[in-house]
């Protein structure tokens, strides 16, 4: 009896939940999947009223191949990932030694430096775009690929999450290491960072969808067509050359998607692991 | 040549203070244990020797040389930790090797692959590959450095901690209560297996506990540590049998010390638990004392008289070859307990009326600030000897 109703109640609230998590996992697939779908359809078949997925004819050889060869795609996509690898690499050397600092050494200052970073943290990207865009102005970076990189490279997001990973390193680790005469540096690059794996790992896979996807800051930062990250060149290319050319556009666009929905998928493990792990321990 | 001398050290965290004036010197090759309960700066003065804790003042020698500012790795200490401290992301091999790798390659040979084709650094790679193969198989974990600290159990674990500390030979082995995170089983074979080593080194061991048998069964000397002082030094059967200080003779000794209230009246005598005792002690009359008595120093009597007392059996612990008896005796705030030999008591009942002698001799007198008050100021000759010797 007693083990019968919370199993009736939890399999009812079970089937709420899953109701939940299907409609919402609809809103955000629905419209990808629609992507997908026009990306190997044929003009006529888009604006067509009755809805399909599957095309009537085939027409993605067409539309893939007029993505990669109207427009300089993989250009683009090259900026993107030499943009996106730079960031990341340059916010981990960055942010690792300052969380560090603040995690783990005694200094004065760190608790006002530590809600500086919270603040930083506060404010959306945007707010500091028409002051970095003076600055870069003036330090006459704007329209190179350092315009696009150097304001994301100090990432108070990084800081505050690696902190709170190597927060929850015991203190004993980093008294072994100094004593087997590993300098503070050292510490950090051979024994925290290996230790955060999964934390790195997590704000890696962060820090580069919202890169590769980031429209707004290099819409300001570069004018010049072969600097452009993928979402950007797919806006010029609409602009100039695709017009209601809309199967080609879903082409482009599912090609940029793809590599982020691959790294996703080969670290979902890690990803989890690094956002729960620190929790958890 | 590698003696410890740690002069008035103190150390304090914002306000509270957590080591007062602490001065110790430790012999070359000596293995001294900092014995305290938890939270009496045991761990901090260990820390400031190792230099990963500044202190306040004072200051620490090793050896000839004064290290005060002299960073944890130039000290030619090493240390295991309570925790083991092992890097979990490396095999038993890595951990073991780090800190040779640390002192015998450049940086420039510890770069991740460049390293390998700068000259010498194959040769001292190999050497350190042997080292640390020899000290694994010394410690019986040879077969297990290709693992991860989170494949290996607590015991292992803790060896490879101490092979860690071994493999680079330090002057001066610093462990922070190694064994509390082991069973009971194990920790008394890893006790007899540090004293070992310790044995075999030869080398200067500050070993920290609050594990009273592990301080007694293990050390040359025990510090006893309270509150931020240091209470006495002194080898263990003298901070058993002659301690200095009344907290040190409670601190030691399970089961407890009794101890009574008394006054001192005309003729040597102290009047206590509604009987008197002789005592020696070189004070006014009037004064209040404290009569300490360990519980084997009680014997069985048939009558009362001075010198016993006589009580209600509340309780019999049979251990084996002893029995623990707790004794109601009226004046006194706790029962007492008395340590018999099983085989020389009778059968003892609950509710039976006992009388338990007491040699003058092996009463321990405490003055009301706690001090140890000794028969007219006389130590035992061997007793001052071995100070001596020690200092």
């Amino acid at each position: 009896m007693s083990t019968h109703s919370p199993q009736g109640l939890s399999s009812s609230s079970a089937v709420m939940r899953h109701a939940a998590l299907l409609i919402t996992g609809a809103l955000i697939l629905i419209p990808f999947v629609w992507m997908v779908s026009l990306s190997i359809k044929p003009p006529g078949e888009i604006f067509r009223a009755s809805f399909s997925f599957w095309p009537h004819e085939f027409y993605g050889i067409e539309n893939y191949t007029k993505a990669l060869t109207e427009a300089p795609l993989p250009q683009y996509m090259l900026n993107g990932v030499f943009v996106c690898a730079s960031i990341v690499i340059l916010q981990i050397l960055i942010c690792a030694p300052a969380a560090y600092a603040l995690a783990k050494l005694d200094f004065p200052g760190k608790n006002l430096l530590f809600a500086m970073v919270l603040i930083a943290l506060l404010l959306p990207h945007e707010v500091l775009a028409l002051p970095l865009f003076i600055l870069g102005y003036q330090i006459g970076i704007l329209n190179t690929y350092a315009a696009l990189i150097v304001p994301y490279v100090v990432s108070p997001f990084g800081i505050f999450l690696f902190r709170q990973f190597f927060k929850t390193i015991p203190d004993d680790v980093i008294h072994a290491a100094r004593l087997d005469g590993l300098s503070e540096l050292s510490i950090v690059w051979k024994i925290m960072v290996p230790m955060a794996l999964p934390a790195i790992i997590a704000f890696g896979i962060f820090s580069v969808v919202g890169h590769w996807n980031s429209l707004f800051w290099p819409l300001i930062a570069v004018r010049d067509q072969s600097l452009m990250p993928p979402p950007l060149g797919i806006m010029a290319f609409k602009n100039e050359e695709a017009g209601n050319d809309y199967g080609p556009l879903m082409a482009a666009s599912t090609i940029v998607v793809l590599p982020l929905i691959i790294a996703f998928l080969s670290a979902q493990r890690w990803f989890v692991e690094g956002l729960t792990g620190g929790a958890v321990k | 040549m590698n003696k410890i001398f740690i002069k008035q050290i103190s150390k304090s965290f914002g306000a509270t203070p957590v080591l007062r004036d602490v001065s110790l010197s430790i012999a070359d090759g000596e293995f001294l244990t900092l014995l305290g309960a938890s939270g009496c700066g045991k761990s901090t003065l260990l820390r400031i020797l190792a230099g990963l804790e500044l202190q306040t003042g004072g200051s620490v020698a090793i050896g000839e040389r004064v290290v005060d500012g002299v960073r944890p790795k130039r000290r030619d200490v090493a240390m295991v930790f309570q925790s083991y401290a092992l890097y979990p992301h490396m095999t038993v091999q890595d951990n073991m090797a780090l800190p040779l790798r640390m002192r015998r390659l450049s940086s420039w040979q510890r770069l991740p692959l460049a390293g390998r084709f700068m000259p010498g650094t194959t040769a001292t790679t190999a050497e350190i590959e042997r080292d640390v193969t020899r000290t694994a198989k010394a410690l019986g974990i040879g077969h297990l450095l290709a693992r991860k600290p989170g494949q290996l159990s607590g015991g292992q674990r803790q060896r490879v901690a101490v092979g860690r500390a071994m493999v680079r030979q330090p002057a001066v082995f610093l462990m922070d209560e190694p064994l509390s995170n082991l069973d009971a089983m194990l920790r008394v074979q890893m006790r007899a297996e540090i004293k070992e080593l310790h044995n075999r080194l030869g080398v200067t061991f500050v070993y920290v506990t609050h594990d009273e048998s592990e301080a007694m069964t293990m050390s040359d000397r025990v510090a006893v540590m309270l509150d931020g002082e240091l209470l006495q030094v002194a080898p263990p059967q003298e901070i058993y049998a002659d301690p200095d200080d009344r907290r040190v003779a409670e601190f030691i000794g399970s089961p407890k010390i009794n101890m009574l209230e008394a006054r001192l009246r005309d003729g040597g005598l102290a009047d206590a638990a509604g009987t008197s005792f002789a005592v020696a002690a070189n004070v006014a009359h009037g004064t209040a004392l404290t009569l300490g008595i360990r519980p084997e120093a009680f014997h069985l009597v048939d009558a009362g008289g001075a010198n016993i007392l006589t009580g209600a059996v509340r309780l019999v612990e049979h251990m084996g070859s002893d029995l623990f008896v707790h004794l109601d005796v009226p004046g006194t705030e706790h029962p007492l307990i008395a340590r018999l030999l099983a085989e020389r008591a009778p059968q003892i009942l609950t509710g039976q009326t006992l009388h338990l002698g007491v040699k003058p001799e092996r009463l321990l007198l405490f003055a009301a600030d706690g001090k140890r008050l000794r028969p007219h100021n006389h130590r035992n000759g061997t007793v001052l000897r071995m100070r001596e010797l020690a200092q």
